[in-house]
């Protein structure tokens, strides 16, 4: 499963990541690589079999909705790389 | 008692509740034992002393007050995927450098209410992806055992340190073998509970249906009392089980009784290193000598587990990883619009082997391409879980090696990603089934490096699980054995 250059390129731009060309260049060999390995799944007949989404088999349980304190907002933005009067600071959207 | 740092865990608590020792001399060692040591392993990403000592002063108190907690003392090595309230937490990616949680993860909650003493956060594989330590966005750790090797992955700071006496104990996460892998690498036990056992709240996510917590202690023991205390429901984790805690150490204690075992001939094949194998069969004739049945069974679909967890593992990731945008916390690269803040932050923020799952995880889950990868990985991962329900109609737990080599150089594996994928070919099954296993020490190979026994029961069977294990760790000498460093 060969990638094309324009896969790898739309791939980083789904993901939000600005690569190199060196960079592209590698994905587009690795991740081939790693896709022709996984070929060998569709050899394998799961017409039948339903998917694993999960391992658990547990029900969803329901409680009370209760109203509780969030976290303190300065301490909501104590990590921000940029924050200005209770808010995060971001470029502008455009 | 010069050579504190090398008790086990319940050898501590002995002596702490004889009153024989005080956690500050028992802390004090072990730091001292980092002092001396650190330069040559590079286990801990930070050691976070005056925090460390304090804590113990303050479980000597407790302690002179009459009272007692299940690790009332006892210093233990952190993994830095675990949010520690107040400490630095980078899950060892320079996107979350000086990244101070406001919160404790549930499990770090739990292990101080019993009065455990935080040592540091240890070194990892970038967001626990890798299997060497490799991936660290901050630098390589070497395995105490032979420092120009590595000491496996992701979790390979926290099996290092327990390895080198610079924890009496750690915590590990393990999504597709995390825990198991440095532990077998490293000669220390190491448990990967079942999937939903132990809360997963705080604990940075990498991927979502397989990521556990688990101990790395020296011995089964350790590993039974550091589950016990971590275990059960937690509110603020929808996937915990809410089945009752058992008491695991009292188990582990229990004669093994008739007990079967089985052994996969999936995992005898082209590609194991001879004398991990031929460790591995010396195992299971101690068991035979322990009076255990062992039977042949087939878990066919082994080899196809890679390939499912190298899709299901990278699309979690890609979506679980999409948080880390320079926004809220973390690093932050320029840009003159938000959108190109975040491919600039992610862009740089990311090193290679996050940026390359977080490509393929994007891809199988992209238009087009999700029932062919994704859907078919869920579905085949179906057939994987089938193969321990039916190994498991007849036997009691699974035998086998954890990892296919003993521990590798530095740098070895780093150029072929693939490659150093397959070192988790025994460890990847169990993950996907949600079942619990544990490696344990069960010999060195030529060069004198460690070799791993993997043993797997059924879900929530983490009882029997330490039995067996602790039946053959009292069968050996194994454990032992530590590493020859510094001056002691």
């Amino acid at each position: 499963m060969a990638l094309s250059r324009e896969e790898v390129e739309h791939i980083a731009a789904l993901a939000h990541l600005s690569l190199s060309e060196a960079e592209l260049d590698l994905y587009q060999e690795q991740l081939s690589d790693i896709l022709d390995h996984a070929e060998r799944l569709q050899a394998i007949d799961t017409e039948e079999i339903p998917p694993t989404a999960t391992v658990l088999r547990l029900r969803t349980v329901l409680r009370e909705d209760e109203v509780r304190d969030p976290l303190a907002r300065e301490e909501a933005l104590r990590n921000a790389p940029e924050a200005l009067v209770q808010c995060f600071l971001v470029p502008p959207l455009r | 008692m010069s050579e504190l740092h090398t008790l086990t865990v319940l050898q501590a608590l002995d002596l702490l509740r004889a009153g024989e020792i005080s956690s500050v001399a028992l802390t004090q060692a072990v730091l001292d034992r980092i002092a001396a040591v650190e330069e040559d392993v590079h286990a801990y990403l930070r050691v976070t002393e005056e925090a460390a000592l304090a804590q113990a002063e303050a479980a000597d108190a407790q302690r002179a007050r009459g009272e007692d907690a299940p690790l009332l003392g006892i210093p233990l090595a952190i993994k830095d995927n675990l949010s520690t309230e107040g400490i630095e937490t980078t899950c060892g990616s320079k996107i979350l450098q000086g990244y101070t949680p406001p919160f404790d993860a549930t499990v770090i909650a739990r292990l101080k209410r019993a009065g455990a003493v935080i040592l540091g956060k240890t070194n990892q594989d970038e967001f626990a992806m890798g299997s060497s330590t490799e991936n660290s966005g901050f630098f390589d750790t070497s395995n105490p055992w032979d420092l120009t090797r590595v000491p496996g992955g992701s979790s390979g700071g926290s099996a290092a340190a327990v390895a080198a006496g610079e924890a009496l104990a750690g915590l590990g996460t393990d999504t597709g073998g995390s825990v198991r892998q440095p532990a077998s690498l490293c000669g220390v036990v190491g448990l990967r509970p079942t999937y939903g056992r132990i809360s997963r709240y705080g604990l940075i996510a990498f991927a979502s249906s397989l990521d556990q917590v688990g101990p790395i202690t020296r011995t089964v023991g350790d590993a039974a009392l550091l589950t016990q205390v971590m275990a059960g429901h937690d509110p603020l984790d929808s996937t915990t089980w809410p089945a009752p805690v058992p008491d695991y150490v009292g188990a582990m204690r229990q004669e093994i009784g008739q007990l079967r075992i089985g052994v996969p001939e999936e995992y005898f094949v082209e590609g194991v290193q001879p004398d991990v194998a031929e460790a591995v069969r010396g195992a299971i004739a101690t068991f035979e000598e322990l009076g255990a049945e062992i039977i042949d069974v087939h878990l066919p679909h082994t080899d196809d587990a890679l390939s499912v967890y190298y899709l299901i593992a990278p699309a979690e990731a890609s979506a679980n990883l999409a948080r880390f945008d320079g926004i809220r916390y973390g690093y932050r690269e320029a840009g003159a619009t938000i959108e190109d803040l975040y491919a600039n932050t992610r862009g740089a923020g990311f090193g290679p082997e996050v940026t390359r799952r977080i490509m393929l995880g994007t891809y199988a889950l992209s238009a087009g391409y999700y029932d062919a990868y994704y859907l078919k990985a869920q579905k085949v991962r179906t057939l994987i879980k089938e193969d321990f329900d039916q190994a498991f109609e007849t036997v009691d737990v699974i035998l086998g090696p954890t990892s296919p080599v003993t521990a590798f150089k530095l740098g070895e594996r780093t150029d072929n990603p693939l490659e150093m994928y397959l070192a988790d070919i025994f460890t990847l099954s169990q993950a996907l089934a949600g079942i619990p296993a544990v490696s344990l020490p069960c010999g060195f190979d030529a060069d004198g490096l460690p070799i791993g026994l993997q043993l797997a029961a059924p879900a929530l069977e983490e009882g029997r699980l330490l039995q067996v294990a602790h039946a053959y760790e009292q069968a050996t000498t194994w454990h032992t054995q530590r590493p020859m460093l510094g001056t002691g």
